[in-house]
C-alpha cells in the first residue's frame, strides 16, 4: 500500500553519528568487548570497531544498530541515550549515599581451631586479653547507629564468636533496644565454625532472627586437613551444626563459605558435590587472601592467579552443567559480577566496589576497640600494618573515625575510574578498587596493575563469563537469573 | 463475534437526535425511571412510558406514541439489564457502548492519531470527532459504580490534551472504584508538565499502555510510521515513571518486530526495569493489518522459541510479563506461567479443531478476525 513508507524512509543519511563514552579491550583473538558507562557490553569484530572509531560504520550494519540500542552512539534518529545512561549510572551509585551498612563486631580473637591460613585467631584461654568488653561493644553500637544507612547489619566474627556468646546476646539486645527509636532494618549474622553451637544458642538466634554463616571447605578429609581442631573433627561438627541450625532456624538460615588452599585445587568438583550433599543452593568459590598467617605460612604464595583461574573455571563449568540437568545451583562470585554486567544494581560486594567499599560499605570494630576500614584491614593490622586503622571506640568520635585520612586517602586514591590503567580498562565498571589488597602486597593503594593478581584474576574472570554467555543461550538465561537473584 | 454496531428498523420515533440510554428488562419500573430506559420487550408485555422500546416480535403490538421503537433481531440477544447503548432514531443506528457482563469495556475516545501503525486495528481518520469525548463524559456518568474495569482507547487519546485530563478527573469522581486502563503512544508525556497533570488526577488504579516495538529506533519509527516517535515515547515513559504513574509496555509481535524481540526485551529490562507490566501480544487481523499482511504475517508457531526466550529475559529480570492473544497449541510450555486469556469477549472465538481440545478451557482462543482471515497453520487439539 502506497500510503505506508518503507523502513529506509526513516533512516537519516550518513554520516551523522556521535560516539558516547565507552571503552574496549580484547576478548579473544578476533573479538573485542566494548563497555558503556553503565556497564552494558557488546562483543564486536575488530574491523567493525575500527570502522566505528573512524566514523565509517554504516547505519545499515547490524553492529551499528546494536551499538545505538546499547548507547555507544547517538545519531539523528535517536539521541535519548544520554538520558537513559544517566539514569542507569545514578542507579548504580545510589547505594553510596546510604553509607556504611555492614558493621562487623569481632567479639573475641580466641578460637579452638588452628587453621594454618587463618588471619586472625588465638589459641588462648585469656578472656581479658582477647575478648571485647561490654563497654567497647556499647560504644561500637552507638557508632553503628550513627550510620545514615536505613539497613544496618551487625555481623559477629572472631576468632570463634560463640566463645563469647554472652557478649553477642548483650549486643543483640542493646542494638534492638536502640533501634526502637531508630526504626532501621536491623539484621544479625554470626560467622561461626559451629563446633560449639548448642540448643540454647540457637533458641536465642531463633528468637532474634539471627542468621548463621559457617565455613565448609569441601569433603571431610580436605576440610579437616584445612581446619585442625582438638579431636580432628571440624567437618563432623560443621555438618552436625548445619543440620541443627536448619532444624531450629529454618532451611535457608545458614550459609557457608569456603577457602581454597593448595590442596583444594584439584578437587573443585568434589568440593561442589559436598555443597550439594549438604543441600546448599550455591557456593562462593574464593581464593585465599594475602593476609595474616596465609602469608606467614606461605599458603598464599602456594598458588598463583593462573592456577586459581583453572580451579575456578573448572568449577563454574561443572556448575553450569549441573544447571543444565535442572539442578539449581549458583556460584556467588559469578553472580556478583553478573549483577554488574547485566543490571544497573550494585551488588555491594566490598572487593568489587569503586569507590572502594572500605569504611563506607563495611566497617570493623575489633575486640580491643580499634576500628578498621574492613575485615582485611584488621588482618593487615595483625601483621603489624595499621594503615587502615580509623580510630578507637570510646576514644574517637564518629566524625573523627569516618573522616580519618586512613579512610579518605585510600578511597580517593584508589577510585578505579581515575586510577592508572583502570581508567581506560573496559572492565572497570565490573571491577573494584581494593586498596587494602594492593597495599598489603605493594605498599601502595593502587599498585601496578600488570603485576596485580587481583587485576589478572578478575580480568580473566570477566572475559570468561562474557565468553560463556555469548556462545550459549542457556548460559545467558542462567546468568541473567543469577544476576537478578 | 457480537454485533456491537448496526442499523435497526425504526418503527416509531418521537425525537431526532441520537442519545445514550440504559437497557432494562423490567416492564414495571417507576415512571421517573421509564423516561430514560430502553425496555427489551418480552412477549405479553404492553408497557407505557418508556423512552425506548426494543422489540423482537411486532405482531399485534400497538406502541406508545411517546416512545422510540426499534426492531431488534437475534443478533442483539446479548443485551441485558444495565447495558448502555447509543440510538439514533432518525437513522436507526445502534451502538453498544457498555456491556454489564463484560470485563472488557473500552471507550473509543477518538479516531485521530499522530501514528499510522502498519498493523493498526483502528485505522485513524483525520476528522473532528470530539463528539466522542463529549459522549464519553455522559457515558461515564451512566456506567454503574461497581464496574471493575474500564478502558479508554483511540486513535490517540492524548491528542485532546487537557480535555483528556478533565475526562480522567470526571471518571475518578464518577467511578472511584473502577480500574482504568488507557492506550496511548505516550508521546504527549515527553512534556513533563503534561505528565504532571496526568499524575495530579491521583487515580488509585490507572494504568497506561504504551507500545515500544523495537530497541532499534528506526524500526520503531517505521512500525508506527512516524519519525522521532521512539525518542518521544521513551521520554514519555520516563516522565510518567518520574511522576510515579503505572505504565505498561506493549509489543505487538509480527514479522517486523520478531527479529529484535529478545533484544527489545533486554532493552526494556536494562532501561525501563521500573515499568509495571510488559505485554507481548499476538497480531489481530483487522484494520491496516489486512492490507499489510504480507509484511506483517509470521506464523506464531514459527516464532515460539523466540517468544520463549523473550519471556525468559523478562522473567529473569523479575519483570511482570504477559503473553496475550496466542493459542496454547502455538506456544511452548515454558511460557504458560505468563500466558493470559486476553481477547475481549465480544471478538473471541475458537475453531472447529478446538471443540475436541482438552485445553480449550485454559486457552485464550482466537480473534474473530483471525478465524475469518488468517491464523496459525498449526492449531491442533490437545487430546
Amino acid at each position: 500500500m502506497s500510503q505506508f513508507q518503507a523502513i529506509e524512509f526513516y533512516k537519516t543519511p550518513q554520516p551523522s553519528y556521535r560516539l558516547l563514552p565507552f571503552r574496549f579491550t580484547t576478548l579473544d583473538q578476533d573479538q573485542y568487548v566494548l563497555t558503556n558507562m553503565a556497564g552494558e557490553y557488546l562483543v564486536s569484530a575488530r574491523d567493525k570497531l575500527s570502522d566505528l572509531l573512524q566514523h565509517k560504520l554504516s547505519n545499515n550494519d547490524p553492529t551499528y544498530i546494536e551499538l545505538r540500542a546499547r548507547h555507544f552512539l547517538i545519531d539523528d534518529n535517536s539521541s535519548i541515550a544520554p538520558e537513559l545512561l544517566s539514569i542507569k549510572l545514578r542507579t548504580r551509585y545510589d547505594r553510596l549515599a546510604e553509607f556504611t551498612g555492614l558493621h562487623i563486631f569481632v567479639v573475641t580473637l580466641r578460637c579452638e581451631h588452628s587453621c594454618p591460613y587463618c588471619q586472625v585467631s588465638r589459641q588462648s584461654e585469656d578472656k581479658l586479653r582477647y575478648d571485647m568488653s561490654s563497654e567497647i561493644a556499647t560504644g561500637a553500637i552507638d557508632l553503628a547507629f550513627r550510620s545514615p544507612s536505613p539497613n544496618i547489619k551487625i555481623e559477629f566474627q572472631g576468632g570463634e564468636p560463640l566463645l563469647n556468646f554472652d557478649l553477642i546476646k548483650f549486643i543483640v539486645l542493646e542494638a534492638k533496644k536502640k533501634n526502637q527509636q531508630r526504626g532501621k532494618n536491623l539484621a544479625f549474622v554470626i560467622a561461626t565454625n559451629l563446633a560449639l553451637v548448642n540448643d540454647d544458642i540457637l533458641k536465642f538466634c531463633r528468637d532474634h532472627s539471627i542468621l548463621i554463616s559457617t565455613s565448609l571447605d569441601g569433603p571431610k578429609d580436605l576440610h579437616n586437613a584445612n581446619r585442625p581442631r582438638p579431636g580432628g573433627n571440624s567437618y563432623e561438627k560443621t555438618v552436625e551444626g548445619v543440620n541443627l541450625v536448619r532444624q531450629m532456624l529454618g532451611r535457608d538460615q545458614v550459609s557457608a563459605l569456603m577457602t581454597t588452599t593448595e590442596a583444594s585445587l584439584n578437587r573443585v568438583k568434589e568440593i561442589i558435590d559436598e555443597y550439594l550433599a549438604q543441600d546448599f543452593n550455591g557456593i562462593f568459590l574464593r581464593p585465599l587472601s594475602p593476609y595474616g598467617f596465609a602469608i606467614k605460612t606461605k599458603s598464599y604464595r602456594a598458588y598463583n592467579a593462573k592456577r586459581w583461574l583453572d580451579f575456578y573455571k573448572e568449577g563454574l563449568e561443572y556448575i553450569i552443567e549441573l544447571n543444565r540437568q535442572n539442578i539449581n545451583f549458583m556460584e556467588y562470585y559469578a553472580a556478583t559480577v553478573l549483577k554488574k554486567m547485566l543490571t544497573s544494581e550494585d551488588p555491594g560486594y566490598v572487593d568489587l566496589m569503586s569507590p572502594s567499599g572500605i569504611g563506607i560499605g563495611a566497617v570493623v570494630y575489633n575486640y580491643d576497640g580499634s576500628v578498621y576500614a574492613s575485615d582485611e584491614s584488621r588482618m593487615l593490622a595483625e601483621m603489624g600494618e595499621e594503615k587502615f586503622k580509623l580510630g578507637k571506640v570510646l576514644e574517637n568520635s564518629y566524625e573523627q573515625i569516618f573522616t580519618s585520612p586512613n579512610l579518605l586517602d585510600p578511597l580517593e586514591e584508589s577510585f578505579a575510574y581515575s586510577a592508572p590503567m583502570c581508567n581506560d580498562c573496559a572492565f572497570e565498571p565490573y571491577c573494584g578498587a581494593d586498596p587494602v589488597f594492593h597495599y598489603a602486597l605493594y605498599k601502595d593503594y593502587v599498585g601496578r596493575k600488570p603485576e596485580s593478581e587481583f587485576c589478572s584474576r578478575n580480568m580473566e574472570t570477566f572475559r570468561f563469563l562474557i565468553r560463556k554467555m555469548e556462545g550459549d543461550r542457556f548460559v545467558r538465561q542462567l546468568f541473567t537469573k543469577w544476576a537478578n537473584s | 463475534m457480537l454485533k456491537l454496531h448496526g442499523n435497526l428498523p425504526v418503527l416509531n420515533s418521537s425525537t431526532r437526535d441520537s442519545y445514550l440510554v440504559t437497557v432494562t428488562t423490567n416492564a414495571n419500573l417507576p415512571p421517573v425511571l421509564k423516561r430514560n430506559r430502553a425496555l427489551l420487550l418480552q412477549p405479553n408485555q404492553d408497557p407505557k412510558g418508556y423512552k425506548v422500546i426494543l422489540a423482537k416480535e411486532l405482531e399485534g403490538k400497538v406502541f406508545d406514541a411517546d416512545s422510540d421503537v426499534f426492531q431488534v433481531s437475534d443478533d442483539y440477544d446479548y443485551l441485558i439489564e444495565g447495558d448502555i447503548i447509543r440510538l439514533d432514531p432518525s437513522s436507526g443506528s445502534f451502538n453498544s457502548l457498555y456491556r454489564r457482563n463484560s470485563p472488557h469495556n473500552t471507550i473509543l475516545l477518538t479516531e485521530q492519531c499522530n501514528h499510522y501503525c502498519l498493523m493498526c486495528s483502528q485505522p485513524p481518520k483525520d476528522v473532528d470527532d470530539s463528539w466522542l469525548l463529549q459522549e464519553a463524559f455522559e457515558l461515564i456518568s451512566l456506567i454503574p459504580t461497581d464496574t471493575e474495569a474500564l478502558g479508554f482507547s483511540g486513535g490517540e487519546p492524548t491528542l485532546y490534551g487537557d480535555r483528556l485530563i478533565d475526562l480522567l478527573h470526571h471518571t475518578k469522581r464518577s467511578l472511584p472504584n473502577t480500574a482504568i486502563d488507557i492506550l496511548s503512544n505516550g508521546r504527549a508525556f515527553k512534556e513533563l508538565e503534561f505528565a504532571k497533570k496526568y499524575a495530579a488526577v491521583e487515580h488509585p488504579d490507572m494504568l497506561i499502555g504504551i507500545p515500544i516495538y523495537s530497541d532499534d529506533p528506526v524500526r520503531h519509527d517505521y512500525v508506527v510510521q512516524s519519525r522521532g516517535a521512539f525518542d518521544d515515547t521513551i521520554k514519555g515513559v520516563l516522565n510518567l515513571k518520574k511522576v510515579k504513574q503505572k505504565v505498561e509496555i506493549r509489543i505487538v509481535i509480527h514479522k517486523q518486530t520478531i527479529d529484535r524481540l529478545v533484544k527489545t526485551c533486554e532493552f526494556i529490562a536494562r532501561n525501563l526495569l521500573f515499568v509495571d507490566h510488559v505485554a507481548l501480544m499476538g497480531l489481530e487481523i483487522t484494520g491496516f493489518t489486512r492490507p499489510n499482511l504480507d509484511v506483517l504475517w509470521i506464523d506464531p508457531y514459527e516464532y515460539k522459541d523466540i517468544l520463549s526466550e523473550a519471556v525468559a529475559v523478562l522473567n529473569g529480570y523479575g519483570m511482570n510479563a504477559s503473553v496475550y492473544n496466542h493459542q496454547l497449541c502455538t506456544v511452548n510450555p515454558d511460557v504458560i506461567g505468563n500466558y493470559r486469556k486476553s481477547i475481549s469477549d465480544w471478538k473471541n472465538e475458537y475453531l472447529d479443531e478446538c471443540i475436541s481440545c482438552t485445553k480449550s478451557g485454559d486457552c485464550g482462543g482466537l480473534f474473530s478476525s483471525a478465524k475469518m482471515y488468517k491464523h496459525s497453520k498449526y492449531i491442533k487439539a490437545f487430546t
